[in-house]
């Protein structure tokens, strides 16, 4: 595969969300407006990118039994890592996302693609491939997070643009789904053109 | 490929990992310590700007217990207190910093934390005549309870659960002043 492959397909062929439909645990939570989707993505995308440079770097000696905790604690040591950072530097993301910056440490998006491609894979393609999915997951989570942030409070990433409240539902959890379900229908009919 | 899956290897590589990731924590963790602790007094200082007008330097934190639960406060001589008060809400805990003046008038209340629903109980962040009503609420001459209780804190509207817990941790809050105050 091409090296521009490896970060498109992140996008489409691979949608970490609409195709291979994983991590939807912070998908469906943390999409309440545009602007936490977007920070949920990049965190995730941080964590992705590092681990699996790491893991592509450190699989050929680790071995096969104990692959998966090994790569565990790389995730969460760098998950760990992102968290402090967040503390110290950006206090109020960190309020806004609080829980699930430490549950990316079970996304199955970041341990996924250390096992099905960072430890099979040389370090750029590996890091090539995290940005691409990283990318993929940032701008799905966004365009949830716009569309659910435009319905339910009538407003684009805190900008508003009517009065009063919107369709509350949309903020709250079965808004969630309905968005999901609607736009994952959409991208495949777009996709499969 | 990969090494051979003996206990020698599993044991050596689990080992080392743990022992760099380890490391690397430790590192981060004491570069980070201070920015975040910074971080945090920060936080609780506007809160108690916002609560006690007047306030300047960082006061210290104290704790008292009334009726069974134990508050956390600000003591700020020659303004006030400024107590942290937590109750159940709607969604789940709702916590307050209520601001009360050394004659016991309510100065003004903030939310640090709550999980009350978006577009209804959550307007207790945003709904300005419903936390306005509180500034210089003289606790002594209006109770502090929702209309529909037969206090007179005006609700928002749908949302009664979270008015009436927002003003039981206001009335909480007003217990510890006196609980403070009654020994001087």
């Amino acid at each position: 595969m091409s090296k521009l492959g490896l970060i498109t397909k992140g996008l489409l062929k691979e949608n970490p969300t609409f195709v291979l439909v994983l991590g939807m645990c912070p998908t469906l939570a943390t999409t309440t407006s545009a602007m936490n989707g977007l920070e949920m993505g990049l965190a995730t995308m941080f964590v992705l990118i590092l681990s699996n440079i790491v893991i592509s770097l450190i699989a050929p000696v680790v071995p096969d039994k104990v692959h998966i905790p090994v790569y565990i604690v790389v995730i969460a040591t760098f998950v760990t890592l992102l968290q402090l950072l967040m503390q110290a530097y950006t206090p109020d993301v960190y309020e806004t996302l609080g829980l699930f910056i430490p549950l990316i440490v079970v996304n199955c998006i970041v341990l996924g693609r250390a096992e099905a491609f960072a430890s099979k894979n040389s370090v750029v393609d590996s890091a090539l491939d995290g940005i691409g999915i990283g990318v993929g997951f940032t701008l799905t989570l966004t365009v949830i997070g716009i569309v659910r942030e435009v319905l339910g409070s009538g407003s684009v990433f805190g900008w508003k643009f009517i009065a009063g409240d919107g369709m509350l539902a949309f903020v709250m959890a079965p808004g969630a789904f309905l968005v999901l379900g609607y736009l994952m229908v959409l991208f495949n009919k777009l996709a499969k053109r | 490929m990969a090494a051979e899956s003996n206990l020698k290897n599993m044991a050596l590589s689990l080992t080392v990992v743990c022992l760099v990731c380890s490391a690397l924590l430790g590192g981060v963790y004491a570069v980070t310590a201070e920015p975040i602790r910074k971080a945090e007094e920060a936080k609780v200082a506007a809160s108690i700007a916002r609560v006690l007008p007047g306030f300047s330097e960082q006061p210290s934190l104290e704790k008292v217990s009334v009726d069974g639960i134990d508050y956390t406060y600000y003591r700020v001589p020659g303004t006030g207190y400024a107590v942290i008060s937590t109750v159940d809400g709607f969604g789940g805990p709702l916590s307050l910093m209520v601001g009360i003046s050394e004659d016991g008038l309510i100065m003004n209340t903030v939310v640090l934390s709550h999980s009350e629903t978006p577009g209804l109980g959550a307007k207790c962040t945003t709904d300005e005549s419903f936390i306005d009503q509180f500034k210089g609420w003289d606790p002594a001459a209006k109770r502090l309870e929702v209309r529909k209780d037969g206090g007179e804190v005006d609700a928002i509207t749908a949302s009664t659960i979270t008015s009436r817990a927002y003003a039981k941790a206001v009335s909480n809050a007003v217990a510890v002043y006196s609980k403070l105050t009654e020994n001087e």
